[in-house]
């Protein structure tokens, strides 16, 4: 499967070990570690899908999902959090965002949802 | 306003229980302190009113009976005085009207004592006696004439006082009889006496028209204590009673007395103004206080009434207050528990919550790596021992798995469920629920049995929520009963509210310690595979839905839970 991703979180260990896994699926994976970084490496290459964490020190995960589907509407997101708070679920939802998943995830329910989303994306071109 | 300041210190101690003493043996000392406060302020108070009323009444109601003997006693005195004045002034009459001749004259004087006699009765003699003392003259019976007064007594008192009464003295056929002697001063400067004696029985009657009861007693007696008339208990006239004398009193007077066999008396009495008689009455004090014992009775009957009126509704109201405080005072300790426990679910969910986030994370790099691992061995055929590694993997992957069912579980725990509510029959979603059970059940031989009410009214309602209500409940049934064993289900339309659904297993119960613990969360009696969640989150869903949640258990006994949903939701209305 040929599709370009970028991953946002603050865990670097979990961002990292997460990209190279998608990478051998043949999912290419950009990764920043804040949401800052994420709208910077936006301005260079756009992805097809965003898999972001909520909780982040500084920009926060729904202020990031704002910024992204006000900038590029096209892009999914997909939000993967630890949180379970589902009042942040239905928020980032009702903002915008493709899914919304809890970590740990099953590498193979997240690449199903990244499928989903580039399908979604396909069909609203 | 704090009111207790108004309350005396001691009764304040009586209302304050002591905060260690507990459960029954406090009421019972609640009780015991209201009752002592009561009694006190309400006999205390009748208590003084009955006295006071006592008083008052005995000091009235001597007046009252005590005046009428004073004025009978004045009214006989006048009478008998006016008797002694009329016959006193008669004989000075005499001696004035008369000259010492015509007096000397036996025959006139016998005209004169014989007209006296037509007109005044109680008249026995009459005569003159000189300056001398010397009977000059005599009319009746006896034979006076000649005899010489001059050395007695009464004749030198005379000369003083010019008119005499003498005291009683048993004369003529025996009769008692009085002296009355006046001594006349003529103009020229001659002096003489006349003296008459007369008859007592004059006495018997004016004492006879007192009108007196048998047992009062009235007479005259002599300054020097000898009776003057008769006396029904003291004595004959002329017996010597000087202790019956009283005081010194003209005016009518009453002293209470102890007479000589010992009976309390009230005496009434004068003394005569120009005479040594003194007039005495003499009732039995029970006779004239009669009265007042009837009402002194009376008083103490009333006073006991009361007493026992008041000890009666005292106690009986006391005990309805204790126990309504009794009652009222478990409804809040219910109440408080209630909150405690809610209070405790919210502070652990967002612990709950806060754990799981953190938890998760750290999970989630150990999912990764270990899923790395595995893609690296799956993709690399030379990896040494690859079978070994891929097992090793798998199994920290499925431990990964296991702690995320429990954050997961955690944070829906936290996160109080959405509601979602429909109609549903609460028949169907048990049987739905039972349906996911059916193959344990079948494997494990237990025996359901099913009394579902016919005609359910059908109820709004989160059908998930119920579902799961049911699952956790039906789990633990599961749980509890042995293989071959009976889990029962009831539904019944309970009232205009609420149905009830209620699961009885024959189970191993439960002890009073678990039960009271069995609604909080992490408390758990399953040795493996026990979050402690599962009736905790059953305790929040059937709360939220507006429901009461209850159960019974004995061990050995089974257990029994008892559920009650609303038939309207109110989450309904607002969403």
């Amino acid at each position: 499967m040929n599709c370009k991703v970028l991953l946002v979180d603050d865990e670097k260990e979990f961002a990292s070990t997460l990209a190279e896994r998608l990478d051998l699926r043949g999912i290419s994976v950009d990764v920043a570690n804040s949401g800052e970084d994420a709208l910077r490496s936006l301005s260079n290459s756009v992805p097809e899908v965003v898999i972001l964490d909520l909780m982040m020190p500084g920009m926060n995960g729904l202020a990031v999902l704002e910024r992204i589907k006000q900038d590029f509407p096209r892009i999914q997101v997909i939000l993967l959090t630890g949180m379970g708070s589902v009042s942040e679920g239905v928020e980032g939802l009702r903002l915008g965002a493709f899914d919304y998943l809890m970590k740990p995830v099953h590498i193979e329910d997240l690449i199903a949802r990244i499928k989903d989303a580039v399908s979604k994306s396909e069909r609203e071109v | 306003m704090n009111l207790r300041k108004f309350i005396p210190a001691p009764c304040r101690d009586l209302l304050e229980i002591p905060e260690e003493i507990q459960g029954p043996r406090r009421y019972a000392m609640i009780r015991r302190n209201i009752s002592i406060l009561m009694f006190l302020i309400t006999l205390v108070p009748l208590a003084l009113m009955a006295l006071i009323n006592y008083h008052q009444y005995q000091s009235a109601l001597k007046d009252e009976v005590l005046s009428p003997i004073r004025v009978l006693v004045n009214k006989t005195k006048h009478s008998f005085e006016l008797f002694l004045g009329n016959r006193l002034a008669t004989v000075r009459f005499i001696a004035s009207a008369y000259t010492y001749e015509d007096l000397a004259n036996e025959k006139k004087l016998n005209r004169i004592f014989r007209v006296l006699k037509q007109e005044f009765d109680g008249f026995v003699d009459l005569g003159l006696i000189d300056a001398n003392g010397v009977q000059v003259s005599y009319a009746g019976p006896y034979d006076l004439k000649g005899k010489n007064y001059a050395n007695q007594g009464w004749f030198e008192q005379l000369k003083v006082n010019s008119v005499y009464i003498s005291d009683v003295f048993m004369g003529y056929r025996r009769f008692p009889h009085v002296v009355v002697a006046v001594y006349h001063l003529s103009d020229s400067g001659e002096a003489w006496i006349v003296r008459a004696t007369i008859d007592t029985r004059r006495f018997d009657e004016l004492i006879g028209s007192m009108g007196l009861d048998t047992r009062t007693d009235a007479f005259l007696i002599s300054r020097n204590g000898i009776l003057q008339t008769q006396s029904k208990f003291y004595g004959n006239v002329l017996d010597e009673r000087p202790d019956l004398i009283p005081p010194a009193s003209y005016e009518p007077a009453i002293v209470e007395r102890n007479d000589s066999t010992g009976k309390e008396v009230l005496v009434g009495y004068a003394y005569f103004n120009r005479s040594d008689f003194i007039l005495m009455v003499v009732k039995p004090k029970a006779e004239v206080l009669k009265a007042w014992y009837t009402l002194k009775s009376e008083l103490l009957l009333v006073f006991i009434g009361g007493v026992m009126v008041i000890v009666f509704v005292v106690i009986r109201l006391t005990r309805v207050l204790v126990e309504r405080l009794q009652v009222s005072d478990e409804k809040r300790e219910l109440a408080y528990r209630e909150v405690q426990h809610t209070h405790k679910l919210s502070s652990i969910g967002r612990l709950a919550a806060g754990v799981a986030h953190e938890v998760n994370n750290p999970l989630a790099i150990i999912n990764e790596k270990a899923g790395l691992m595995k893609d690296l061995i799956q993709l690399n055929s030379e990896f040494p021992q690859r079978e070994k590694f891929l097992g090793l993997v798998q199994a920290i992957t499925a431990s990964v798995d296991r702690c995320r069912n429990i954050t997961h579980r955690l944070l829906g725990f936290a996160k109080r469920m959405e509601v979602q509510i429909e109609v549903l029959d609460v028949n169907e979603v048990l049987q739905e629920t039972l349906s996911f059970l059916e193959k344990e059940a079948l494997h494990r031989n237990i025996k359901i049995s099913l009394h579902l009410a016919k005609d359910l009214p059908r109820i709004a309602s989160d059908r998930g929520q119920i579902q799961q209500v049911f699952l956790n409940i039906l789990n633990n049934a599961f749980a509890a009963v042995k293989d071959g064993g009976t889990v029962s289900m009831a539904t019944w339309d309970k009232d205009f509210n609420l149905v009830g659904i209620s699961f009885q297993d024959d189970g191993v119960g439960m002890s009073e310690g678990t039960l009271k613990h069995i609604f909080e969360p992490f408390f758990t009696t399953k040795k493996v595979n026990g979050t402690g969640l599962g009736l905790s989150i059953t305790y929040g869903i059937v709360k939220k839905l507006g429901g009461e949640i209850e159960v019974f258990s004995k061990p050995g006994q089974g257990t029994r839970f008892l559920i009650f949903l609303p038939k309207t939701s109110k989450e309904g209305v607002e969403s």
